[in-house]
């Protein structure tokens, strides 16, 4: 089943936020930010902007009739600086005008004036003036301090993770169009509509039931359009109630890269117990969290790292502490994985510091580390794990040691390549881990001609979503995907939605589209049970557009039936709410159960370093992945190959640089690198896990959306395999891997 | 009036000249299936098929139009994606091959690839998987991991070898007669003379994109004069708005330069290779010019023009009319950081270099943190001229083999070549990019190599030199320690190419 989006898509047709057909008379924003990371604000002057050719308002923190917050969890992030500015890129002011050329132009015109104060960029100095956004976040499991003293073998050190630019194509913006009755109109390219809502109504002082949110879809979001479109839809909400007209601002890509939030950063230590087996005793590991200026969802994020911080791996005694720092770059945000990326990426560290010490591979001690069933998280979850599986069948399919083989033959005989091979098995947590996320709603009608319309919480940016929402509606009507059209996301058809995050999004909307059919369905039967004389709808299915009788076609039709019903007056259609169930967390022990499943998988990963010019290419990546059972495997391969190579990017090319100022140096695409077409491996495999565990997934297809990211992870390890095959060296664990970093690995003396 | 063919629509309009050929088709014309990703030409969002005469036959090639001015497009057949559409919501060859392959999930850059995919189709000449793959090196896709879009391309890549399918509508087979009719009236603008020169724009709308379109310029991109590549004999000459991709396909330099896609393959993208002229970025003065790097190392001459301006540098040029002239090397036009031995209104009109004679190698190489689309965080250019022993029936290594190909080092020796083979250099040129406030010719490094043989004591001793020649800055392409070691290793790696045995 192809995305149904396909054929719109290579025919330019689709519609996105900036092909949005503009109403007469609408105007065009410009954000004016700050220049400096950190400093008091003392005046804005704006009256030469204000003089400037077809300038009609420009807005300051003052102006704004509602409150100056966009802050979701914790409120710290004004819409616009008031005071104070706490990072490069923050906005100051708003210039509106008649066309977006006249906006720019004028929005140079502005001048402020700054008490500059010492700006932080660094988490650790953060931690280090107690300036935390939230109290330290704790995991305990067992008694390290306890555990340590009887280890064979101790290991500790510091990792360095970089962030990494979310570089969606299409750039953050928004549209606003005032509505009758003081009502608004917000076309936004956001991964959460409900979250666009609050935000609008917050700074115009608006009652969410005035505002419309509607999303058609994303050119990609990848968590960087979670909460962070709701500043720019803010602005032109703000821009809208003031001037009482249109109001469209699609940032500019250096714009968008200067003013948004990435990955975070983190910096962290960690402490590693082993046996003389090399099985991992204890683990104690403190995460500093580059937070950004703002609160944003950095918490969370943080919460995560904390979840994932053991990986695939059962280790019987944990300290995990993490501090969510507030430094003047710009609030970072949600980035596929979520925190968990950066959790694994310590752990491996770890396991690798201790290899390579130890004269052992990785992935020896990797193996006989894997969770088993019955094993517990440190927090409290009790694992249905498929780690040791995954492991398994991908070593049956791709021969680990062949490859290794492989590799130490090639390294023999080359003067100047080296290749390298590593492991990487990942298992992460399914559901948002603030457990009243978990839910969803759909709305689904039958129409009177028999065609289906689907709107759910999901938000459409290139997953497959809306493909399988289309598919759940189709499968339980038994009929042909093209009869099920699938909508806008928008707030006045389903409302409080969470957002399309946390690769839960087809799970929940998906069950909760689920409900709603079988509802329909349900009603229909009763319909259909005189027409096709049977006795019971248990009899009964709906099949290629008939009702089928214990499995025989019927000569009532779909199309029949339903107008039937509506002739009967029954009710076509259904707005169904789902919420997963036997998830919850309480942090007070810092212990639940707050994942419906976890994905496992393993991947091997291969490189080929040049060790004259440091570059390297990535071979293969060969992966066994848990799938659960795919309901659409086109979409989810493409799932899994992106996500692989998003990870690689993040591990070796992508480097997000800000100077010793807070200034963004990797400011545009020419400066910033993510993967070309010669930069992936020249070959990804993926077979299927196979298992027959039945889970908390829509139709037991798991969720796919961020789990491959972190086989990427396995690209560094493979990088250093390589780099320290060459030459005595030990490259420190600092995140990505550039060919600078390789070449000055390589030749350090 | 500007003159174009927009898909099916002849174009006469009086928007600005220099704004872009995006903003155009976007925003004038309500074309939406171009993308805007970053109006940096990095991307290829916004790719655009560009069809133009050349020898009386149409020509398409595909660019980015966020760097493309208007000016440029004048006589041209401009094609976005409405105008390869097919009708009742079919799809063309290449749009059906990236729907079965999964090509595109969040769609924002599956136009682009498309129109590059189109252009390869379209071109015919090269039909095999790798260049299809090619085709597509200037876009951008941030979902996909590309796999699915590579199996699309390689599909595409054997219908182009066995069928002759229709790639774009019918419509095209009245391009030809139209774009010459165009030719024969005056399709350009009406631009008043300046002495801000755009060529293929390919920098200059990246540095100084809001200025751009409403600055008054002389476009001299399609000037058809100074777009020819010439053996001459002694020289081979090379008109000034020559593009990268005019170079890659010329006879002339593939006869000299073996590995010439190799190393052009590391210049920009397709489509950028396809607008970005030579002068353009010589005088653009980028201390990591690849192309100035290059022809450093050939030791090139350029000659500066100062033409007369009323009615325009093209038909200066081509009535032969040209006020003053003269020639100087290319190693001497840099005075200091983008700063240049050459008045306002000069304009190089052409660059030539010796036709290399005896045993010459000529080996090009670039680090940067993505090996392809991607400026330098070091280059490097090295012409030899050498004499090996014994004589001459020993055969030169073969160069073609590119390192990353297999990952397998040439055996010592090389093929072909052998130990006991003594290399002398009679002559040298070496330049290097990313290590200087200009790309810099490497004068005494290559005074020092002339006479020495060529073993591990001449790199080392050349390397020394080589360092006092240079002094790099840390920026957000390496530290100056790293672009020391870097030059260093490429130095090196000059030789390994082109030696096979050190």
């Amino acid at each position: 089943m192809k995305n149904i989006d396909s054929t719109s898509h290579v025919r330019g047709e689709s519609v996105y936020l900036d092909d949005v057909p503009v109403v007469r008379g609408t105007l065009y924003a410009c954000v004016f930010d700050s220049p400096v990371a950190h400093g008091k604000l003392k005046s804005i002057d704006t009256s030469e902007a204000e003089k400037s050719e077809g300038v009609v308002r420009v807005i300051t923190a003052k102006d704004l009739i509602g409150e100056n917050q966009i802050g979701g969890i914790v409120p710290d992030e004004p819409l616009l600086a008031d005071g104070e500015v706490h990072f490069q890129g923050m906005p100051i002011a708003i210039v509106v005008a008649e066309s977006e050329e006249l906006a720019r132009k004028a929005a140079k015109k502005i001048t402020v004036e700054i008490d500059e104060l010492t700006p932080v960029t660094d988490p650790r100095v953060a931690a280090a003036n107690g300036d935390l956004i939230v109290p330290p976040k704790k995991f305990v499991m067992g008694d390290t301090a306890a555990a340590f003293a009887g280890c064979e073998h101790v290991f500790e050190g510091k990792v360095e993770i970089n962030g990494q630019e979310h570089l969606y194509i299409e750039t953050q913006g928004a549209y606003a169009v005032p509505t009758e009755n003081g009502g608004l109109k917000v076309y936004s390219s956001t991964q959460g509509p409900t979250a666009v809502q609050r935000a609008v109504c917050r700074v115009t002082g608006m009652a969410m039931h005035q505002v419309e949110v509607d999303v058609q879809r994303l050119g990609g979001g990848f968590g960087g359009k979670e909460d962070q479109a709701n500043a720019w839809a803010g602005i032109v909400a703000v821009a809208t109630q003031l001037t009482g007209r249109p109001v469209k601002y699609a940032l500019h890509r250096m714009e968008d890269m200067r003013m948004t939030g990435k990955r975070h950063p983190y910096s962290a230590d960690y402490r590693i117990g082993l046996d003389r087996d090399t099985k991992i005793v204890a683990y104690e590991v403190t995460f500093y969290q580059n937070a950004g200026a703002s609160c944003d969802l950095s918490p969370p994020v943080l919460e995560r790292t904390l979840f994932h911080c053991t990986n695939s791996y059962f280790v019987p005694n944990v300290t995990a502490t993490a501090y969510c720092c507030r430094t003047n770059l710009p609030p970072n945000t949600a980035f596929r994985g979520f925190g968990g990326p950066q959790g694994m990426f310590v752990i491996e560290s770890a396991i690798a510091h201790a290899a390579e010490k130890l004269g052992v591979k990785a992935a020896e001690i990797q193996r006989r580390n894997l969770l088993e069933d019955g094993d517990e998280f440190p927090y409290g979850q009790i694992a249905e794990s498929d780690a040791v599986t995954s492991w398994t069948q991908a070593d049956a399919k791709y021969d680990l040691a062949a490859l290794q083989q492989e590799a130490d033959d090639f390294n023999a005989s080359s003067k100047y390549f080296r290749k390298g091979v590593a492991t990487m098995p990942v298992c992460f947590g399914i559901s948002f881990t603030k457990t009243p996320m978990n839910q969803a709603r759909s709305l689904v009608h039958v129409y009177t001609d028999g065609s289906v319309a689907v709107s759910t919480g999901a938000v459409e940016m290139g997953q497959g979503v809306n493909t399988k929402m289309a598919q759940v509606a189709a499968k339980m009507f038994g009929l042909d995907i093209g009869q099920v059209k699938v909508h806008t996301t928008n707030t006045l058809r389903i409302a409080n939605t969470s957002p399309t995050a946390a690769s839960a999004a087809a799970d929940l909307n998906g069950k909760a589209t689920q409900i709603a059919c079988e509802t329909i369905r349900k009603r229909l039967l009763e319909v259909a049970l005189p027409l096709v004389e049977a006795a019971s709808v248990d009899e009964l299915s709906l099949q290629d557009g008939y009702v089928h009788r214990n499995g025989e076609k019927t000569s009532l039709d779909w199309q029949t039936l339903v107008m039937d019903a509506h002739l009967q007056r029954v009710n076509l259609s259904e707005h169904s709410h789902y919420a997963t169930p036997g998830i919850g967390f309480d942090w007070s022990t810092a212990k639940g159960h707050p994942f419906a499943y976890h994905v496992y998988g393993t991947a091997i990963v291969g490189v080929t370093v040049d060790c004259l010019r440091g570059r390297y290419e990535v071979d293969y990546v060969l992966c066994c992945h848990d799938f659960g059972t795919s309901m659409n495997t086109a979409v989810d391969l493409g799932q899994i190959e992106g996500g692989i190579v998003q990870g690689i990017g993040w591990m070796t090319m992508e480097e997000v640089v800000y100077d010793e100022n807070g200034k963004l140096r990797s400011n545009a695409l020419s400066t910033y690198k993510v993967p070309d077409i010669y930069s992936v491996p020249k070959e990804i495999a993926v077979l299927p896990l196979e298992t027959t565990r039945e889970n908390l997934a829509i139709f037991n297809s798991k969720a796919v959306g961020e789990p491959p990211l972190m086989y990427g992870i396995g690209a560094y390890f493979a990088i250093r395999n390589a780099v320290m095959s060459y030459t005595d060296c030990s490259p420190a664990f600092d995140l990505p891997f550039t060919p600078e970093k390789v070449l000055m690995s390589l030749y350090r003396s | 009036m500007l003159k174009f063919i927009l898909n099916d629509t002849d174009i006469s309009t009086d928007q600005l000249a220099g704004s872009t050929v995006l903003d155009f088709v976007r925003y004038h014309k309500d074309l939406k299936g171009t993308k805007i990703g970053c109006r940096e030409g990095d991307c290829g969002a916004c790719t655009v098929l560009v069809g133009e005469l050349i020898d009386d036959e149409v020509r398409y090639r595909t660019m980015t139009s966020c760097l493309m001015p208007l000016a440029n497009a004048a006589g041209k057949h401009i094609v976005t994606i409405e105008g390869i559409n097919p009708a009742n919501r079919e799809l063309t060859p290449v749009q059906q091959a990236m729907v079965d392959e999964s090509g595109t999930q969040c769609g924002f850059c599956t136009v682009g690839f498309v129109m590059s995919l189109t252009g390869f189709c379209v071109d015919g000449s090269a039909n095999s998987a790798e260049m299809a793959i090619s085709a597509i090196d200037g876009n951008i896709c941030r979902c996909t991991g590309y796999k699915s879009i590579e199996r699309a391309a390689v599909r595409l890549s054997e219908q182009v070898a066995v069928s002759s399918e229709q790639y774009v509508p019918e419509y095209f087979a009245t391009i030809q007669d139209r774009l010459r009719q165009l030719r024969g009236s005056d399709c350009s603008p009406l631009t008043a003379y300046s002495s801000l020169f755009v060529g293929g724009g390919t920098d200059l709308y990246v540095q100084r994109h809001d200025a751009m379109s409403e600055s008054e310029a002389t476009h001299l991109f399609y000037d058809d004069e100074l777009r020819t590549i010439r053996d001459a004999g002694e020289y081979v000459e090379i008109g000034a708005s020559v593009t990268v991709t005019d170079l890659l396909e010329s006879p002339v330099m593939n006869a000299i330069f073996p590995d010439l896609y190799k190393h052009l393959k590391l210049v920009s993208s397709t489509p950028i290779r396809n607008m970005a002229t030579l002068a353009g970025n010589f005088v653009n003065a980028s201390p990591i010019g690849d192309m100035t790097v290059w022809f450093l190392a050939l030791d090139a001459e350029i000659t500066l023009s100062t033409p007369p301006y009323e009615g325009g540098v093209a038909a200066a040029s081509a009535d032969g009319v040209v006020l003053s002239f003269r020639d100087m090397k290319l190693r001497d036009l840099y005075l200091g950081y983008k700063q240049l031995a050459k008045q306002p209104d000069e304009i190089i009109t052409s660059i030539r270099f010796r036709k290399p004679a005896g045993d010459h190698r000529f080996n090009f190489e670039k680090v940067c943190k993505r090996t392809y689309l991607d400026i330098a965080s070091v280059n490097t250019a090295i012409s030899l001229t050498i004499r090996s022993t014994p004589g001459e029936d020993w055969i030169p290594p073969a160069l073609s083999s590119p390192p990353y190909e297999g990952g397998v080092d040439a055996a010592p020796g090389g093929r072909g070549g052998s130990l006991a083979v003594e290399h002398t250099i009679i002559a040298a040129h070496v330049a290097a990019g990313g290590v200087a406030p200009i790309p810099l010719y490497l004068r005494q490094t290559s005074e020092f190599l002339a006479g020495k043989t060529v073993n591990a004591e001449t790199i080392a001793a050349a390397n020394e030199i080589m360092q006092s020649e240079i002094s790099p800055i840390s920026d957000v392409r390496g530290t100056d320690q790293y672009k020391r070691l870097l030059l260093r290793q490429l130095f090196r790696a000059h030789f390994v190419e082109i030696f096979h045995q050190l």
